[in-house]
């Protein structure tokens, strides 16, 4: 039954990756991969470059790509779910800790450590994508030649814009998507 | 009633917006989700969205549901977490659905990859910004250990690459050592 073997591949990236996007690939490949053959290793390759252009996270992203290629619709939609699955029942127990205990000082004093990490990994994800935006795939460099200058004046406007008028974040992503995107076509 | 089902409806259109331009993971959706439910709705507070957070992050799975979960959750019980995962999952799905079609000349297309480029430089800037406003408060906070563990935290994933889940623990750890530290001083000094 191949629906219930895409389900039990999908629930088990879904359990196993702890810790978002990244840590998630190597459970993929390894699954649609490596055991079961649905997908070429360029395809993989493929479908991670798909993932990381389109919205969303790379393991709902490849679960609707790989169940679409082996089983039409019905398998893209076993796939989501059983992706989900681990999330929606661990996610929903440490929810109802967390609202019932959440005055117990021990908790609070977790979540009082964890609050600034969160900042900082935000930061971090941050960080990323601008050294993204301003060199390219190649990172931070000193080498004046090698920076996007456009991305540098589209980042500042927008963090302008963000801090001064306080607009929709939706629409500064976007406006710099057409602007940056009209620019790019153009030189 | 109607008022109920106004939240509902809320829910799943910020949820669905929100994941649809969701592009790199679920440290830009937290920011994003941050300026919805926070800021805009005035749903969450800054604190609590912060501990969801680091919940989401904690769990296994995809940290954009898990954020979804806990925030339709904490609105509006089991029903809002079923709302917000419907309204976080179904972007993804229908535009893959779509590009999987045919996904090489998407891939390979120019306009695409040109507006994409674009659009690196506003989601860096979109995250600065939420980045400027919790950082600040927790300087602003001025409680040392805080600053440190937020340094220190980013120091780790950023240079040293150190897995999230282990910063996570130590983190974790270190708060609940320093609330300990800070109630037995407390009864101390209750007994003088």
């Amino acid at each position: 039954m191949i629906l219930l073997k895409i389900f039990w591949s999908f629930f088990q990236i879904g359990l196993f990756s702890i810790g978002g996007g990244m840590a998630a690939i190597p459970l993929i490949q390894n699954q649609v991969v490596t055991i079961h053959n649905w997908l070429t290793l360029s395809e993989f390759t493929d479908l991670i470059t798909i993932a990381e252009m389109t919205p969303g996270p790379i393991a709902i992203n490849s679960a609707t790509f790989v169940g679409i290629r082996i089983a039409g619709i019905p398998g893209a939609i076993v796939a989501t779910i059983g992706c989900i699955f681990p999330s929606c029942i661990i996610v929903s127990l440490l929810a109802w800790i967390y609202f019932k205990y959440k005055q117990l000082t021990v908790l609070q004093g977790i979540l009082s450590g964890l609050r600034p990490t969160i900042v900082a990994l935000i930061a971090s994800a941050g960080l990323t994508i601008f050294s993204l935006a301003i060199w390219g795939d190649n990172g931070f460099s000193l080498d004046f030649q090698l920076i996007n200058y456009v991305s540098v004046i589209m980042f500042g406007l927008a963090l302008f814009i963000l801090r001064k008028l306080k607009p929709n974040p939706i629409y500064v992503m976007l406006g710099s998507g057409i602007i940056g995107g009209v620019i790019y076509m153009i030189l | 009633m109607k008022s109920k089902n106004n939240i509902y409806k809320k829910l799943f259109v910020s949820s669905f917006y929100l994941s649809a331009f969701t592009f790199g993971g679920g440290f830009v959706i937290i920011p994003l989700m941050k300026k919805k439910f926070v800021d805009e709705l005035q749903w969450i507070e800054e604190n609590e969205m912060l501990n969801l957070a680091a919940i989401a992050q904690s769990s296994p799975g995809a940290v954009a549901v898990n954020a979804a979960i806990l925030i339709g959750y904490r609105v509006a019980g089991i029903l809002g977490a079923i709302i917000t995962i419907l309204g976080t999952v179904l972007p993804p799905f229908i535009i893959i659905s779509v590009v999987s079609v045919f996904y090489t000349a998407f891939r390979d297309n120019l306009i695409v990859n040109a507006v994409l480029k674009g659009m690196q430089a506003g989601i860096a800037a979109v995250i600065a910004d939420v980045v400027i406003n919790l950082g600040g408060n927790v300087i602003k906070g001025k409680d040392i250990i805080s600053v440190l563990i937020m340094a220190g935290a980013f120091i780790s994933t950023f240079y040293f690459k150190i897995n999230v889940v282990y910063i996570i623990l130590v983190c974790g750890f270190i708060g609940s050592i320093r609330t300990l530290f800070h109630s037995n001083k407390n009864k101390k000094d209750d007994n003088l």
